[in-house]
């Protein structure tokens, strides 16, 4: 069986729950190798995670020049092993940092190029959901290595415990790769959350909202539920929520079981970003707002009311 | 500073998009179509960097002839020069031809920034910047939230936007800069703009005057393609419930139902 090369997707080591649900998809069609590239130090902390979803083999690089300049390190080295490889596919997160690097693989590589796939069949026919969501297509390489990059929640993770080989990649960066410099990383805000894009359950909140200090009342809904905080763009243009957190067209695009719009009127645009959520719910005192065209349950009324009793239910709920 | 912007034009935002039915590439026919919104964003950087350190600014598009709407606005808002690059033989490129295509009209500019935008609102790839600094050889300065150039030691830092904060990241110019939404505020064209726009230096140029193989671009040189296309299911609209002191609770026991808490 080939092998399929699966971008392990990680935070200074520690492991994404996408990187499982990758090397879940992997599994389905070829053998998964997962590619491990980090700083010095930082595989020791992915590699039980990679081995528990199944990893058969694991290519590790591990170097200051991959942590340290934007793509094309990583994009270099992926390359190199296709090279080696031969695989049958390789994936890639769907995450603004792995998308980039997937594309410069595909053009290193002169293959095709599939991008938010949300299922992808033994045969290499993607599925995407394009303009929002809002038309399904299939599609499917048809030159050299496809390189597919596939959204956060389309597999249901599963475990298939077992003992990866590691290979160990000589890591030589050539200098061309090395002109985009990392100098710092700045971390402006640490909630202790999930991501956004790989969170079960969102919570989002809008204009309605009215002031930042509001979004208090979103953030303690979302911590009873494990919640993601999202936002709309009018809340993040008026400064309230960071741009981060935006979702919609412009923003970032989830697919959560349960997402939770608060105060937002469900235009177009941030639709786009959320359509594609398990169950929505929304809580908006406008009963002509755009959202409840598409809401599977929504609460017309005032969120200062209804979102604090909404609250406190779950919690007395958990707690009986 | 020589910057080359590039914009692309698109459905617009507000429209119903849809793909043709035919060869299922976006169908640009139905539809009004605008300048890709972060499209602005990159133009009103472009004319910031002009306007502080001198130089020229030029637009590249590569897009079908009605794509000139798209070039008169960025020369309106104060772009220079354009430069269209445009052949039915490029309907239907993939992004990897497409960067191909543009890294090919761009290396012939000779610029000093590159300038794009993190995405396209109608493909929503957000490669194209990626795939420029790839084809170009040149350090990728993308998802850039602030820039910031130092015309003196020939460099360019930008903040790039990451989950909880950001990167400062730094490269020697030539460079390829990728802008997102927020890092300025997009200027209106003036009527003087408007007016001037007429008079700027427009260049198109077909597939084979940008040198560029036929059969490499367009629908005939794409490395993938759409198999099947179908509207989505539509989502009907579920119980709406009006508050009547007892909302919270009720959203509480619908989500207890759907055993979602
Ligand atoms: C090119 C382009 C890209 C865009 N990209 C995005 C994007 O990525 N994401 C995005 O979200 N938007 C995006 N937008 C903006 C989008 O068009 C809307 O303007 C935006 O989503 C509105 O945000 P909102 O719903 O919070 O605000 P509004 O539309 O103002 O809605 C606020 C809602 O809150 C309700 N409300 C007010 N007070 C209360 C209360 N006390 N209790 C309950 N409800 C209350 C109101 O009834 C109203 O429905 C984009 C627009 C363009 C043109
Ligand atoms: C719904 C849909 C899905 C698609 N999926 C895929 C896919 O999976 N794989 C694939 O290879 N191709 C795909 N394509 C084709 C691809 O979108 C086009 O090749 C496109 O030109 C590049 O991608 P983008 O528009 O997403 O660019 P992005 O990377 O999102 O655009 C970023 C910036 O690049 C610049 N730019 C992009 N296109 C142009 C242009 N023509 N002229 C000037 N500047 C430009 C603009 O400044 C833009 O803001 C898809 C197209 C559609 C409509």
């Amino acid at each position: 069986m080939a092998e399929v090369l699966v971008l392990v997707e990680h935070a200074d080591g520690e492991p994404k729950k996408v990187t499982a649900e990758l090397l879940t998809l992997a599994r389905s069609f070829g053998e998964p190798a997962a590619v491990f590239l980090g700083a010095p130090g930082t595989y020791a902390k992915a590699k039980d995670y990679l081995a528990q979803f199944g990893a058969a083999k694991v290519y590790v690089a591990e170097s200051d020049d991959i942590a340290g300049y934007v793509g094309a390190p990583a994009a270099e080295i992926v390359a190199g092993l296709v090279g080696t490889a031969s695989p049958a596919a390789v994936l890639v997160a769907a995450t603004a940092d792995s998308r980039e690097v997937a594309a410069r693989i595909a053009a290193k590589i002169d293959s095709g190029l599939i991008w938010d796939a949300t299922a992808l069949t033994p045969e290499l026919v993607a599925t995407q959901g394009i303009f929002g969501g809002s038309t399904i297509v299939t599609s499917k390489v048809t030159k050299g290595v496809p390189v597919v990059v596939v959204r956060p929640n389309a597999t249901a993770p599963e475990a298939a415990p077992g003992t990866p080989t590691e290979q160990i990649v000589d890591v030589v960066i050539s200098d061309a790769a090395k002109g985009a410099k990392i100098v710092d990383r700045v971390v402006e805000a640490k909630s202790g959350r999930p991501d956004l894009t790989e969170a079960q359950v969102v919570v989002s909140g809008g204009r309605g909202l009215g002031a930042a200090e509001h979004f208090a009342l979103v953030e303690k809904l979302a911590d009873t539920l494990g919640a993601a905080v999202g936002a709309s763009r009018a809340a993040t243009d008026a400064g309230w929520y960071p741009h981060q957190n935006q979702v919609g067209q412009t923003g970032k695009t989830v697919s959560p079981q349960l997402y939770i719009a608060v105060g937002i009127s469900g235009a177009i645009q941030h639709r786009a970003g959320m359509q594609t959520s398990k169950t929505i719910v929304a809580v908006n005192k406008d009963p002509e707002a755009p959202i409840f065209e598409f809401a599977d349950y929504g609460l017309v009324g005032d969120l200062f009311n209804v979102v604090p009793q909404l609250t406190s239910e779950i919690e007395q709920r958990k707690a009986g | 500073m020589n910057i080359v912007v590039t914009v692309k034009q698109v459905p617009d935002t507000w429209a119903e998009k849809k793909l043709d039915a035919a060869d299922k590439t976006v169908d640009r026919q139905s539809v009004d179509n605008v300048m890709n919104e972060m499209d602005e964003y990159g133009v009103e950087e472009a004319l910031k960097i002009k306007e502080a350190h001198g130089g020229e600014v030029t637009v590249v598009t590569m897009g079908p002839a009605k794509a000139v709407e798209t070039i008169r606005k960025a020369l309106s808002m104060g772009a220079d020069k354009a430069v269209h690059l445009s052949d039915d033989a490029l309907h239907g490129s993939d992004a990897l031809a497409t960067s191909a295509a543009l890294a090919k009209v761009i290396s012939t500019l000779s610029p000093d920034i590159v300038i794009t935008s993190s995405e396209a609102s109608d493909a929503r790839g957000g490669v194209i910047g990626a795939l420029l600094a790839e084809r170009l050889g040149l350090p990728q300065l993308t998802q850039a939230r602030k820039v910031t150039v130092d015309p003196a030691s020939s460099t360019v830092q930008i903040e790039r936007l990451a989950d909880n904060g950001y990167a400062l990241v730094e490269a020697s110019l030539p460079v390829v800069v990728g802008v997102v939404e927020k890092i300025n505020q997009p200027r209106y064209p003036s009527f003087k703009g408007i007016m001037a726009a007429k008079k700027k230096p427009l260049t198109t140029l077909s597939a084979a005057d940008a040198g560029l193989d036929a059969a490499a671009v367009g629908l005939a040189g794409a490395a993938s393609t759409v198999v099947t296309s179908e509207p989505a299911p539509p989502r009907s609209s579920g119980t709406i419930v009006k508050d009547e002191g007892d909302g919270g609770t009720k959203v509480a026991e619908f989500l207890a139902v759907q055993k979602l808490i």
